[in-house]
């Protein structure tokens, strides 16, 4: 649970020596074609968000990467040493939860049937909740460990998944944000957190994301995708593009 | 030996039923209860987690199909071929909805109804009456044997262990299975395990409990626990509890209503389901 601070050093002066190559990936479903020669490279230390419409293939993408749909292509991901490995270690924050407001789990609980084998049903052993305590820590949700995931608000709810996929340390960590049910300040406090791990971690982060405004913000690259890559860059670039403006103009 | 030892620690009950050496089937009986009550306050919990109450009755209706192949194939003890279809069964379906797009309430509902044809049809095949089947329909605790006692006590001590190793992976992928499965758990291969044990439990217990009832006895301790569970741990123990607090209760209660034990049963777990859901009502 230590290891932070050496993390922190190697991401701070390698920052950008790993990253996650994404090479002419497509994805089909039947004889619809989701997506089609996309191409996308990742550094490591970089916070790049997937922006594009309903359908667009965002989470199909986020699916593909964690090996969930089928897909051609190549999925290639360089360590800070050099070496090239088809898999990486991959945090996934998903969309929600499937589970109903009244499940008897709680954030411990969730922390437990995740990262240790003591069947939560009977006992969690004590060092179990400590470890979890310094988890959610990591995600400013410690505070959280003894409620039930049902009672969370959205914004806790998505703190806590993340602090979950950043133990252990992900090389790649892949966000799907929901589409509603967090409150402005949550969304700020949640960008800032992931403002702060890129710059503590030696990883990647992928999110696609709905909140066009907070990504300007704090993503260090945008993708707009639909169907494959219209663009990609800095945020302001991507914002400023012809692709952009036509996709976006029902929206704005 | 262990059954004389059972006995006499139930000659120590102030019923009449359990003077020395009187009505030995019910001492069976409440022995079968203490035993099957936690396997299914167990089992229960992960249904209603997994939202299966459906997919759970339906496999009682496979279990009843293969009662009916198991007795025209003409085996003596029709049981065995009725666990081995109804695993098949529960393996179909898990099959089925893994490969369509079809949803799982639709799938259930073919599925489900199929099996109670094929097996009303098998039963009756050649003008025979059905009524020789109603004993399932029903079910009587009070049937059960010491042999089977041995049984209900063996599936505990398994259910138990499949428990202490499995259930972290199953509640996980319940909670996410995309989420599980990024983390190496084996979703589809849990599920289907955990759905052909809820199949063998309920085709063996299906002559006790009966088959109309025994659905009901599976969730609703389990719903009654999560009305005022904070967490697994919590839910658990709550479940067994209702679970054989109704099973003891219910089984007592029949003997002197002399209705069936496992409607009593079952009836006894509803009310305390209401009453859980007023307390959740009353903290919110």
């Amino acid at each position: 649970m230590n290891h932070e601070g050496s993390l922190k050093c190697v991401c701070v002066e390698n920052s950008g020596l790993c990253c996650t190559r994404i090479e002419n990936l497509g994805v089909r479903a039947g004889d619809v074609t989701i997506l089609r020669d996309v191409n996308l490279h990742v550094h490591c230390g970089e916070f790049t968000a997937i922006i594009g419409p309903n359908g667009a293939g965002k989470t199909t993408l986020l699916k593909a990467i964690l090996g969930e749909v089928k897909h051609t292509g190549h999925l290639r991901f360089v360590r800070s040493t050099g070496i090239a490995k088809e898999k990486p270690v991959i945090g996934y924050v998903p969309q929600n939860l499937n589970l109903d407001a009244t499940s008897p789990t709680s954030v411990l609980d969730l922390y437990a049937v995740c990262r240790s084998r003591s069947p939560v049903w009977f006992h969690i052993p004590k060092r179990v909740e400590q470890k979890a305590k310094e988890c959610l820590a990591r995600a400013k949700a410690d505070h959280l460990l003894h409620k039930r995931l049902g009672a969370l608000s959205g914004g806790e709810l998505q703190r806590v998944l993340l602090s979950l996929a950043l133990d252990p340390v992900p090389e790649l960590l892949l966000l799907d944000e929901p589409v509603s049910g967090i409150d402005q300040n949550g969304l700020e406090l949640f960008y800032d957190l992931l403002s702060d791990i890129r710059r503590n971690y030696d990883l990647s982060i992928i999110m696609v994301s709905h909140d066009l405004d907070l990504v300007a913000r704090h993503a260090d690259r945008l993708v707009l995708l639909n169907g494959t890559v219209l663009a990609s860059g800095a945020p302001r670039e991507v914002m400023e593009s012809e692709s952009f403006r036509k996709v976006f103009m029902g929206m704005r | 030996m262990v059954m004389e030892l059972w006995y006499k620690l139930v000659d120590l009950l102030p019923f009449e039923w359990a003077e020395p050496g009187k009505m030995l089937f019910m001492k069976n009986a409440l022995l079968a209860v203490l035993l099957l009550a936690p396997i299914f306050g167990i089992l229960g919990t992960m249904i209603v987690n997994r939202q299966m109450a459906f997919f759970s009755d339906a496999l009682g209706h496979g279990a009843f199909t293969g009662i009916a192949i198991g007795g025209l194939a003409g085996f003596m003890q029709p049981l065995w071929s009725a666990v081995i279809f109804s695993v098949v069964f529960s393996v179909g379906i898990s099959v089925v909805h893994h490969r369509t797009k079809m949803s799982s309430d639709t799938i259930i509902g073919v599925f489900s109804s199929v099996a109670v044809a094929a097996g009303i049809f098998l039963a009756t095949a050649g003008g025979k009456s059905f009524a020789r089947l109603n004993s399932y329909l029903v079910g009587s605790i009070l049937s059960v044997t010491p042999s089977e006692i041995g049984v209900i006590a063996i599936m505990l001590v398994v259910v138990i262990i499949f428990w202490l190793i499995f259930f972290n992976r199953l509640l996980f992928a319940s909670i996410n299975d995309v989420l599980a499965r990024s983390r190496g758990v084996h979703t589809f291969w849990l599920e289907t395990l955990f759905s052909a044990a809820i199949a063998v439990l309920v085709t063996v217990s299906m002559s006790w409990i009966g088959l109309l009832v025994i659905n009901s006895f599976l969730v609703l301790p389990a719903a009654a626990a999560r009305n005022i569970a904070r967490s697994q741990k919590q839910y658990h123990m709550i479940a067994v509890s209702i679970s054989l607090f109704s099973g003891v209760i219910g089984l007592i209660a029949s003997y002197y209503t002399e209705t069936a034990s496992g409607a009593t049963i079952v009836l006894i777990s509803a009310v305390i389901f209401f009453a859980t859901l007023f307390i959740r009502r009353l903290r919110a």
